[in-house]
């Protein structure tokens, strides 16, 4: 029975993030998934990918260095629960949690 | 035209309901309490575990709120799941709001999490009645997608009050579990019209199983909450008399395993074969009626 992956990707670089809540963005469900983002004192972004599709970890370096290059954020860290969901699903819900943080808009 | 209450997310709806920006959440998803259960079956985690708890205010008054992710394994109530909702009533005990308002929507036992999850629901009825029982109101609202069914229905039913959408579904098995069991000549899944006939909200309020009926809208649910926040209904010896005997009399009325349609004549709607297609006030209209007939036995 194939169990859960889980990933860890760093990038470093970006805008320093002032300090904000904690927020979530999406549902845990077929092709679906949740974004999970807190501040975190380390300089880059961290994030952390738990998910039931296994085998994917190019997809996933892929579509998560994209989302840094195109926010460049630093001092956060991304958890993510992830179901299955397809890359332009991924894309749009790291773009939800980003909306969702207040001051992380240049 | 205003959002559809079902087709939000829980944190959506709780939102919508509660005074602006006046949630509290307890155990948020940062504080990761998840299942310890469903990552051995190759299952992701909620960081929830698929129901969110606190306090908030409504019409400013002080509440405990919960809502249920239909989407995350069904709105399953798991071992984690419900402890955050135990811990909630038990909280309400020692702090006394004045409500518990409970955004149900669920399927019931997490199935993957077994006897963890039966216990679970088990402990939920109980410490809902004793919320009740202290004279907190308590008031389920059942508007999710998903209904609200299996042991999660019967959670429902312990409440003081419980508020239907018309869309909404309330039962304890659930279509597929009623078919896998005894075939689809007694009960077709895939006919939708039936199973929105004989579980949805206008049949739950023209049988006088749940206590108001709105529309599919978070300010219909909102309103309804707070007319229900003054609403006890103590469970005296009294009072659970009387419901037995309203059973009685509606079993009597559906002596034969009627359809809906047919009860709802019993019940002395002229025009029964025009509810499905009814706004929620219109079927609101007829509560009166069906109640007086069912307590005189059926028309």
């Amino acid at each position: 029975m194939a169990g859960m992956e889980t990933l860890h990707f760093d990038f470093v670089g970006g805008r320093a993030l002032a300090p904000f809540a904690p927020a979530l963005v999406g549902v845990v469900a077929s092709g679906n998934l949740e974004v999970l983002v807190e501040p975190a004192s380390h300089a880059g972004c961290r994030i952390d990918v738990d998910t039931s599709a296994r085998g994917f970890r190019t997809v996933w370096e892929a579509v998560l260095r994209d989302f840094h290059a195109r926010h460049g954020l630093a001092g956060l860290a991304v958890s993510i629960n992830d179901m299955g969901a397809t890359p332009a699903v991924v894309s749009l819900r790291l773009d939800q949690a980003v909306a969702a943080i207040a001051g992380a808009r240049p | 035209m205003t959002q559809s209450f079902a087709e939000m997310s829980a944190r959506e709806r709780l939102d919508a309901l509660v005074d602006a920006g006046s949630f509290h959440e307890w155990l948020p998803p940062s504080a990761r309490v998840t299942s310890p259960h469903l990552a051995q079956l190759g299952v992701p985690a909620a960081f929830d575990d698929g129901v969110a708890i606190g306090r908030a205010t409504l019409a400013g008054r002080a509440i405990f709120v919960a809502a249920q992710e239909g989407a995350f394994m069904g709105g399953g109530v798991g071992e984690v799941h419900g402890a955050k909702l135990v811990g909630l009533l038990q909280r309400a005990l020692r702090d006394r709001p004045d409500a518990v308002v409970l955004l149900a929507e669920s399927g019931g036992v997490r199935l993957h999490e077994a006897n963890a999850g039966l216990i679970a629901v088990s402990e939920v009825m109980r410490a809902l009645l004793d919320v009740r029982a202290a004279g907190i109101a308590t008031v389920l609202l059942i508007g999710g997608e998903n209904g609200c069914f299996g042991g999660m229905g019967i959670v429902a039913r312990c409440a003081d009050t419980v508020v239907m959408s018309d869309i909404a579904r309330h039962a304890m098995s659930g279509p597929e579990v009623i078919e896998s069991a005894h075939g689809a000549g007694e009960f077709d899944s895939r006919d939708r019209a039936l199973v929105w006939r004989t579980t949805g909200g206008k049949h739950r309020w023209l049988s006088g199983d749940c206590d108001g009926l709105v529309d599919d809208d978070p300010d219909a649910f909102r309103a309804a909450a707070i007319a229900a926040l003054d609403v006890h209904r103590p469970m005296t010896l009294e009072a659970l008399q009387q419901e037995s005997a309203l059973l009685q009399a509606r079993a009597d009325a559906d002596g034969d395993n009627a359809d809906a349609f047919e009860l709802w004549t019993r019940l002395g709607i002229s025009d029964s074969r025009a509810i499905p297609d009814l706004e929620a006030d219109a079927v609101r209209a007829l509560r009166p009626a069906a109640a007086a007939a069912l307590a005189n036995g059926g028309a």
